[in-house]
């Protein structure tokens, strides 16, 4: 973890060195990013960006980011958790009735085809009447959040062995004892996986509903504040980015703290999620 | 309870003599109607007696474990019907008339062994103290005490084995069936296995129904060897197995070598 930063800062200031400031252009398409201080900002003048106010005579802007992650982060919690029960709801639907399966699954891969541009405007619209405008930003992140756990949680339900299922029929367990004493547990080295996938597709879902659906005080919304001042303050974008990759890590977290207790004593799964 | 409902004590009905299980004319075909079609039992009738101890042995894919299924209510017959505690077996299953250890041990490995132990005692919903008496006493009797709070994961094959065992002893059904339980076992703890079963079957008047590969398990532990021949599946011998004691001397006796070269010859035919 404090590795991975460590080879990311490396990288990033490794590039800047060697890299051309003008970036490397390859027949005619740039392959590789501009070098110079406009489009990538010393690690340090990002850092001490975060220290300086965000207007002059105004608040730090860590302080700006860090309240914008906060507002944010309660969107993508909330919609990471609806997300998290939808996707259950459905897997366990979807194991119970072998035609739901058939007839659901495809359109739940196909949910996730639609394009979120075309999506939120229709979403954004039922702020304000239906439910209060952040709550609309929270349905975009639970849209994007259900799919892995849906997927995922699917194969981890349908994991047991013939064996394990014949035990259970033959203690004269119905479906959802089933479910509970043996399908669920088996489906705990599966959930986890899809879990991390959900919490990242909440993040990105929060950030980028908030900037469709125009919603204020997030860190979607910052981001595009502070890009249109990219060419007077080219540090100040970074800031923002940073709080973006915070969440995603609070996320993760969360995921690891429930997930370490849950499986201390159970082997993983090798898990490709579709 | 009204006065006339209730029995007169002494006309209380004598301990239940009558048949455990009966298997009456059973085919079982898999994948009836494709390529893959099996026929794997054809004709099949076995009747298992209140407190008897029955052994089926036969080659490898002959159908014992098949026909030990279709008794659990686990696949249904093609043909034919079975019976289970004077019920159709599909009604004794949901009356948990049994108890089953499979030939694979199939311990949910996210239950320490204890908690295994008392998987079908929970889903009767016996009380917590209980389950866990019960649960250590069974691990007791199958060696395996000290491991209670280890998880399936950290135990070798036989030692799997014998938790399945304990499990499907925990329950204390009126009916056992076991397929090849001992077949991971060292000789050592697989004669005193068979030590503890005959105790626990003669105490309970548990009827058993016995799947091995040994001839001379078979013949130690039965009141009855069936023995089944493959392809298809069907019952050619069905041998009475009467020793002096079911013991050391037991082993020792001309009855009993007498019984294995008779299986042994059942087997070749
Ligand atoms: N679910 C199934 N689908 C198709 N065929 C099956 C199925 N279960 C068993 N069979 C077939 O039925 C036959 C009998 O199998 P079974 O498992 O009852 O044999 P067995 O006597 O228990 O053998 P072993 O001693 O090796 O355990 C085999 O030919 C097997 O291929
Ligand atoms: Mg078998």
């Amino acid at each position: 973890m404090i590795a991975g930063l460590a080879v990311a800062a490396l990288l990033w200031e490794g590039y800047k060195a060697a890299g051309d400031p003008e970036g490397t252009v390859l027949f005619g398409v740039r392959v590789l990013p501009r070098a110079d201080d406009l489009s990538m900002p010393h690690l340090w003048t990002i850092g001490q960006r975060l220290a300086d106010p965000e207007m002059t005579g105004g608040r730090p802007v860590w302080l700006v980011v860090l309240q914008a992650c906060l507002f944010t982060l309660g969107i993508t919690a909330a919609g990471f958790a609806a997300g998290t029960v939808i996707g259950l709801v459905l897997a366990a639907a979807m194991q119970r009735f072998r035609i739901v399966e058939r007839g659901l699954l495809p359109y739940v891969v196909l949910s996730q085809t639609v394009p979120l541009v075309a999506l939120a405007p229709l979403i954004a619209g039922w702020g304000g009447t239906l439910m209060p405008s952040w709550a609309t930003v929270s349905v975009i992140a639970a849209y994007l959040a259900f799919f892995p756990v849906a997927v995922g949680m699917l194969r981890g339900l349908q994991s047991p062995s013939a064996g394990g299922v014949e035990l259970m029929r033959s203690y004269a367990a119905g479906w959802w004892r089933t479910l509970v004493k043996l399908r669920f547990p088996a489906a705990l080295p599966y959930l986890f996986p899809a879990l991390r996938l959900a919490g990242a597709a909440a993040v990105v879902g929060a950030v980028v509903g908030e900037i469709s659906t125009g919603t204020r005080g997030g860190i979607g919304r910052l981001i595009i504040e502070y890009s249109r001042e990219a060419t007077s303050d080219p540090a100040k974008v970074y800031t923002a980015m940073l709080g973006a990759a915070l969440l995603g890590l609070l996320v993760a977290g969360a995921v690891s703290l429930l997930e370490l207790p849950l499986m201390r004593h159970r082997r993983h799964v090798e898990v490709v999620t579709l | 309870m009204s006065e006339l409902a209730s029995p007169a004590p002494d006309i209380v009905p004598a301990p239940e003599r009558a048949a455990s299980v009966i298997v009456d004319d059973v085919t079982k075909v898999f994948n009836q109607g494709r390529s893959d079609e099996v026929l794997a039992l054809s004709g099949v009738s076995l009747t298992v007696g209140g407190g008897e101890f029955v052994s089926l042995i036969g080659p490898s894919g002959c159908g014992k474990s098949t026909l030990l299924r279709l008794i659990a209510d686990l696949i249904e017959p093609t043909t034919g019907t079975v019976t289970v505690a004077g019920r159709p077996a599909g009604q004794a299953r949901r009356d948990q008339e049994y108890g089953i250890a499979f030939q694979q041990a199939g311990l949910f490995e996210w239950r320490t062994v204890r908690r295994n132990v008392e998987l079908p005692l929970e889903l009767r919903g016996v009380s917590k103290a209980e389950r866990r008496a019960r649960a250590e006493e069974m691990l007791e009797l199958v060696g395996l005490a000290d491991f209670a709070g280890h998880y399936p994961g950290q135990l070798s094959g036989g030692m799997q084995q014998r938790v399945a065992i304990a499990r499907a002893l925990a329950v204390q059904p009126p009916l056992l069936l076991m397929d090849e339980p001992f077949g991971a076992l060292d000789e050592m703890t697989r004669e005193r296995l068979q030590s503890e079963l005959l105790g626990i079957c003669a105490k309970t008047g548990t009827s058993t129904v016995f799947v091995t590969h040994s001839i001379s398990e078979a013949v130690f532990l039965s009141g009855r060897v069936v023995v089944m021949s493959a392809r298809p599946g069907r019952i050619t011998a069905s041998i009475e197995v009467e020793l002096p004691s079911r013991d050391e001397a037991g082993r020792q006796a001309p009855a009993y070598f007498e019984k294995i070269t008779e299986v042994r010859q059942a087997l070749r035919s």
